[in-house]
């Protein structure tokens, strides 16, 4: 078929990935770790221990995304390197692809088509990422990376932590090395949180968003894409404003 | 409401009447809701003609057409056991409202698809062809192609074309013009293409079925450019329509290519019936009954939230009529099929107008189950659409003034319309101007990934649709002076269109008249149904 030339050499698609290409976030894959010791006494409590700590991990993450950082990745203090790497495959195989939306790698392909440059960037770990982004076939995975010190975890973060509004600086610094234009760049993402790296790109895309992105989404005019709506599910949705029609009536016609 | 007096007409010319001191006030559309306004005395109202008688045994009529074709051998001639068929069938963009159950697309699939099996066809696709249409919903396919189509070919062989798929297009050529032909692999590659079609305008069916329905982006930008709207007068005349001449290249290379056996069916005007059925009223001869239920219309459509309003009338199908039906080749069906369609629509307009009237309903060919007509497609209708709908001459003279009635409320659809959200918030906000958004912004839409993964998975028109709309306006824009909308709930949307704006027809009207003087010749399209113009 006869296409024109791709037009965006100098253009990125910046992808958030939890929440907006998988289902699944950072605690799943730590409490894959934490199942996954060579003890089982051991494995059961440490899985107790993740599942009792998730409420704090989910009002620190409420209220500051640097707190909960500095929360959460203590948890993986004395974890060696070479077992996080090596587990980090299984944790994709098993978890993470498992839980790759339906449209996400349509979506990425898409815009490789287009020749946009792909890059991931992502809170989560740069070692759990690296099967992901590999898999997706993207260009440039920008992660978080654990601090090591003789190759065990110091459950610190390096710095600059990849979140919220620091996602927008690493972009514009990406940008600037790489000769990308931003105002003919797109970002995705699920969460408000993420609203900066949404700001400073041409193309803004709201993906499966949160309540308060998409109506901020709504207001700003930005497309949304239901990443999650598998194509024949999106294909029975009845867009008509009024009354929830059972669904069976759904699909039939109004008529009927 | 006033007493009012019956008008008599001559039956000859029933479709025009002369608003008199005592003529009753008029009937018009304003999105999703009805308004009834006094026109002044002079005005002169167009309205479409009466219903034509339907035939009698639609399904005899179809068996008929296949069995005796325009220029072609019978259907059943050209089937052989073990051969490749695809079936594509027009979209539901067409027609407005949609129709009651069974679609006449649906009486023609299952006997040809009885056909089919009979002569021991066993490998047959039914493409739903369209082109950069959004994707029908599964439950929008199933009521048009019945129950016994769907449960037998989706959704492995009953599914919507994809003009984006890489693997799924292919080239077939380029016409002496130099515009490339693309076509759907599927169609590509069967021994016999059958193309079902509901015709309802006359700037579809014949060659536009083959080379837009199952086309790509890069063959429909040869003919969707501001350049070939400007060039057609009108694009609802083919043989005045540049658009029809680009169809016919790009469809004379398909049938050369391809091996097509067309069929086109043919509706009549009745839009609305029973408790409705006063809508398609001359206003002077409403009965009491007539006054009362439009009372009790407007009442309910007064008090009702906006969703609930649309609800209403996109769950009231229309009552069509299969008038006739025609198979064969492109060019021997297509002529008998507008001459069929003039037949009912076209009426007899003698003299242009200088001040022209339209209320502009709630549906489009571009919002059928979407949340909302959006101001671009308010657009479409009034300047595209229903200013196109003449032949021989524009029946709103060069220079006129173009009134029209709608909220153009700054709604849009998230899920049909994605790309129009930014087309029209940012692009029109920076350029009205046809030809630099054709050369600036289309592209850019076009190949946008969210919009082409939004257009191959969800259920969005194509990126670079929303440029269409506004090219499809443009013959229009240029050739009117003004353009005033009556009843718009903000300022906004119209101005960023260029529109102005007036609290009621007669303000809009004495706006008019400033420009084109005290004299002014006043026409109001009375429509739906649509009807096309004639004007001498």
């Amino acid at each position: 078929m006869h296409r024109a030339s791709p037009k965006y050499k100098h253009s990125a698609a910046f992808y958030d990935v939890d929440g907006t290409l998988i289902k699944i976030n950072i605690v799943h894959a730590f409490a894959y770790y934490q199942a996954r010791h060579p003890s089982l006494i051991e494995s059961a409590v440490r899985t107790i221990k993740t599942g009792a700590s998730i409420p704090v991990f989910w009002a620190a993450d409420k209220l500051s995304r640097k707190w909960f950082n500095e929360i959460f990745y203590r948890q993986y203090e004395g974890a060696s390197e070479d077992r996080l790497v090596v587990l980090a495959e299984e944790l994709f195989e098993d978890v993470v692809k498992p839980n790759i939306y339906a449209r996400a790698k349509d979506l990425i392909d898409e815009s490789r088509r287009a020749g946009v440059r792909q890059v991931l960037i992502s809170g989560a770990l740069d070692f759990t990422m690296r099967p992901l982004a590999r898999y997706l076939g993207v260009d440039d995975l920008i992660a978080n990376k654990l601090e090591f010190v003789d190759h065990y975890a110091t459950g610190k973060l390096q710095k600059p932590f990849v979140a919220g509004a620091t996602k927008a600086d690493i972009m514009r610094a990406y940008a600037k090395q790489h000769d990308i234009d931003l105002a003919e760049s797109w970002a995705y993402t699920d969460s408000f949180s993420d609203y900066p790296m949404l700001a400073v790109v041409g193309h803004p895309t709201a993906c499966n968003p949160d309540f308060r992105l998409r109506s901020l989404a709504r207001s700003y005019d930005w497309p949304v894409l239901d990443l999650d709506e598998e194509p024949d599910r999106a294909a029975s949705r009845r867009p008509q404003g009024l009354a929830r029609v059972p669904r069976q009536i759904r699909r039939h016609s109004p008529e009927n | 409401m006033r007493a009012i007096r019956p008008k008599l007409r001559s039956h000859a010319k029933e479709h025009i009447v002369t608003i008199d001191t005592d003529s009753a006030p008029r009937l018009m559309f304003s999105g999703e809701n009805i308004i009834m306004e006094d026109l002044p005395v002079g005005t002169r109202v167009i309205y479409p003609n009466r219903p034509m008688t339907p035939v009698a045994n639609p399904k005899a009529t179809i068996r008929y057409a296949l069995n005796h074709p325009e220029d072609s051998e019978p259907l059943h001639a050209l089937l052989q056991p073990g051969m490749k068929v695809t079936i594509a069938v027009d979209d539901i963009s067409m027609p407005l409202p949609i129709m009651r159950t069974p679609d006449v697309r649906q009486i023609v699939l299952e006997i040809v698809c009885e056909m089919l099996a009979d002569h021991g066809v066993d490998d047959v696709h039914i493409i739903i062809a369209l082109g950069l249409h959004r994707r029908m919903h599964d439950w929008e396919i199933k009521r048009m192609v019945g129950d016994k189509v769907w449960d037998e070919f989706w959704p492995d062989r009953l599914y919507n074309h994809d003009g984006c798929d890489p693997d799924g297009m292919v080239l077939l050529g380029k016409t002496p013009h130099g515009e490339l032909v693309e076509m759907n692999r599927r169609v590509a590659e069967s021994d016999l293409t059958i193309y079902v079609n509901l015709n309802f305008v006359p700037m579809n069916g014949g060659h536009k079925s083959m080379a837009v329905g199952l086309c790509g982006y890069e063959s429909l930008k040869a003919h969707h450019h501001p350049k070939a709207i400007v060039e057609s007068s009108s694009y609802m005349d083919p043989p005045k329509s540049f658009l029809s001449h680009s169809f016919k290249r790009q469809g004379d290379l398909v049938e050369k290519t391809l091996k097509v056996f067309h069929i086109e069916t043919v509706l009549n005007n009745r839009c609305f019936d029973g408790p409705l059925s006063f809508l398609n009223k001359n206003e002077d001869d409403f009965s009491e009954t007539d006054r009362l239920k439009f009372q009790a219309m407007k009442w309910t459509l007064d008090k009702l939230p906006f969703a609930a309003r649309r609800e209403i009338f996109m769950r009231t199908p229309a009552a069509y009529e299969l008038i006739a039906c025609y198979a064969g080749a492109c060019d021997p069906v297509h002529s008998r099929t507008l001459q069929k369609q003039n037949e009912q629509n076209v009426v007899d307009v003698q003299g242009q107008a200088d001040i022209l009237l339209m209320g502009i309903p709630y549906i489009s060919p571009y919002n059928v189950n979407s949340k909302a007509l959006n101001p671009l497609l308010v657009q479409v209708m009034a300047l595209g659409y229903f200013y196109h709908m003449y032949r021989n001459q524009p029946l709103l003279r060069d220079g006129g003034v173009l009134i029209l009635t709608h909220p153009c409320s700054d709604r849009f659809d998230p899920v049909h319309h994605p790309s129009y959200i930014e087309f029209f918030n940012r692009i029109l906000t920076e350029t009205t101007d046809a030809y630099t958004i054709e050369t600036k912004y289309q592209d850019e839409l076009a190949y946008n990934p969210s919009y082409v993964e939004m257009y191959r998975r969800g259920n969005a028109y194509h990126g670079a649709h929303p440029c269409f709309m506004w090219y499809w306006g443009q013959r229009g824009r240029e050739k009117t002076s003004r353009v005033i909308c009556v009843g718009a709930d903000n300022a906004t949307v119209p101005a960023i269109m260029g529109w102005e704006t007036a609290g009621s027809i007669a303000e809009a009207i004495a706006m008019a008249r400033g420009t084109m003087g005290r004299s002014a010749q006043i026409t109001m399209m009375h429509h739906p149904p649509y009807m096309i113009s004639d004007v001498t």
